[in-house]
């Protein structure tokens, strides 16, 4: 039997609004255009927001450019793994769900992420799915957390942009969030689907603790560490794919001047003038003039991925 | 050269001015390491971000930085066509004390250099600013600057990649593609390249 390591939780919390909108820049991703011809999926309707994501693409961020790419990065390479696709393949990125999807050509899908009602052609099914043409897949709402993933045997194969399809919500580079009547070409499959007996959903928590690396500019605060064990903070509704803003306990700074910008890593807590941190997630700019009190190690990324606004949050500060 | 703790495999290095963050960044850039993934220099920092278990190597590295003096790189060289009438032209010119086509002339006349990039895909920060154009920002920032837009603020000169908000002053425009994430490279301006503006009509 295969199993995920990965567990379930039936908490639920208010459904919250997500302030996610797309930059009011204009976009280049013609949708019907590149990829494959001849296998493709086509977008009947989107829940709140729905975006085709990758890995990302690191390795750019002197050019201005930010990572992006899944935020719940293991929930996307599970599924790609159960669809037979290199886990680096492009899949969607569904924020509460509300994705209505038809196959034009038969191809394999797994859903993963928190708890998802998954529907083909009405009924209740498990993932991996394999589609006919014409089958209509359709996610409801998680039951906890924010954002599920859905793999496609093949691959979302539009235009790469600097090395990833990922869609970032901050420079408007990658496709565009999916919208009705967007037909998305799928690769040719590569691998076999491995198949699962249970696929459990990620696990998400009704309180984050969150581990924290001091620095690199924890010398900006009073006793860095007390304050972070200390305060209590929750999950902002200003919250997004660049960063989650957390209101609560104001951190205070020990000084007053100006920082120079610098750069950011993904994880990276910064502090601004309010002291409400925010938490940089894969959309972050490449640079910020605001002390970075410490940082979050990416184990722990997969989790902010999913909190909900109004999660309860503490800090763990180490080091 | 101080290091700072950036996370489990970054470490953000501080020094004390632009030519020595440049020297940092062309001393990492040149060894080529495999392990690391993000290289980011900025006013008084560089970034440096690694795969699992790449930042013994960067230290190494970083020992053998001279601050003093940068290591030996053939720097590209960028040449940009822009128009000079922009709408802070006139008082670019008044608080240099000079008239308009001075401002264009001293603005040419210089080379500059990438210090490093940031605010928007492709927005990189020039240096070499004559003195008497390093002037602060607007007293308040433009919701929107049209892209391809060319000003200065403090001792950095820059061409907009894009529309965005912004308080630079600006003095002209240019129709060069500063940022196509469908080209590869993607930007015209990388840090270290050198550049020079000039003035067409």
């Amino acid at each position: 039997m295969t199993t995920t390591s990965r567990t379930t939780s039936d908490h639920r919390v208010e459904a919250p609004r997500v302030g996610e909108e797309p930059p009011a820049d204009q976009r280049s991703g013609d949708q019907s255009s590149g990829g494959c011809v001849g296998r493709s999926v086509t977008v009947l309707r989107t829940g709140p927001q729905a975006l085709v994501q990758d890995l990302g693409r690191p390795g750019h961020a002197h050019l201005g450019v930010p990572p992006s790419g899944a935020l719940d990065q293991p929930a996307l390479r599970l599924a790609n793994r159960l669809v037979g696709n290199p886990e680096h393949a492009a899949g969607l990125e569904v924020l509460l769900g509300g994705l209505h999807l038809r196959a034009d050509t038969a191809c394999t899908v797994a859903v993963t992420g928190p708890c998802t009602p998954t529907l083909v052609n009405g009924v209740h099914r498990d993932s991996p799915i394999h589609l006919r043409p014409g089958d209509e897949l359709t996610l409801g709402t998680p039951t906890t957390g924010l954002r599920t993933y859905v793999a496609l045997s093949g691959g979302v194969a539009l235009d790469p942009e600097l090395g990833s399809q990922a869609t970032d919500l901050l420079s408007g580079i990658g496709p565009a969030p999916l919208r009705p009547d967007d037909v998305l070409p799928l690769g040719t499959p590569t691998g076999i689907p491995t198949g699962v007996d249970v696929l459990l959903p990620t696990h998400v928590p009704a309180e984050l603790d969150i581990p924290l690396l001091l620095g690199p500019r924890d010398d900006w605060f009073d006793d860095p560490a007390t304050q972070l064990r200390q305060g209590r903070w929750a999950v902002s509704d200003r919250s997004n794919r660049v960063g989650l803003r957390l209101q609560g306990t104001p951190l205070t700074s020990a000084k007053t001047g100006e920082l120079p910008s610098e750069g950011l890593v993904t994880g990276a807590v910064q502090v601004p003038k309010d002291g409400l941190p925010v938490i940089f997630l894969a959309d972050h700019p490449t640079t910020g003039g605001y002390p970075v009190i410490g940082v979050v190690p990416e184990e722990a990324l997969p989790f902010l991925a999913q909190a909900r606004p109004g999660t309860a949050v503490r800090f763990r500060p180490q080091g | 050269m101080r290091l700072r703790r950036c996370g489990t495999h970054a470490v953000l290095v501080e020094v004390d001015s632009l030519g020595e963050v440049e020297a940092v960044r062309a001393a990492v850039h040149a060894a080529q390491l495999p392990d690391v993934v993000e290289l980011v220099p900025a006013a008084r920092t560089v970034l440096i971000s690694t795969k699992p278990g790449g930042l013994a190597s960067v230290r190494r590295v970083l020992e053998t930085v001279d601050l003093e003096h940068r290591a030996e790189t053939d720097p590209r060289e960028v040449v940009i066509p822009v128009v000079y009438d922009g709408p802070d032209l006139d008082l670019v010119a008044e608080t240099a004390g000079v008239g308009p086509d001075e401002v264009a002339r001293l603005h040419t006349s210089a080379t500059y250099s990438v210090a490093f990039c940031g605010f928007a895909p492709g927005f990189a920060y020039l240096v070499g600013l004559p003195q008497v154009l390093q002037q602060p920002r607007l007293d308040s920032p433009r919701t929107k600057v049209p892209a391809g837009s060319v000003g200065v603020a403090g001792e950095y000169t820059a061409a907009y990649p894009r529309a965005t908000p912004g308080g630079w002053r600006l003095i002209g425009r240019t129709d060069a593609p500063l940022f196509d994430p469908r080209r590869d490279p993607a930007a015209l301006l990388q840090p270290g390249d050198r550049v020079r503006f000039e003035a067409t009509s």
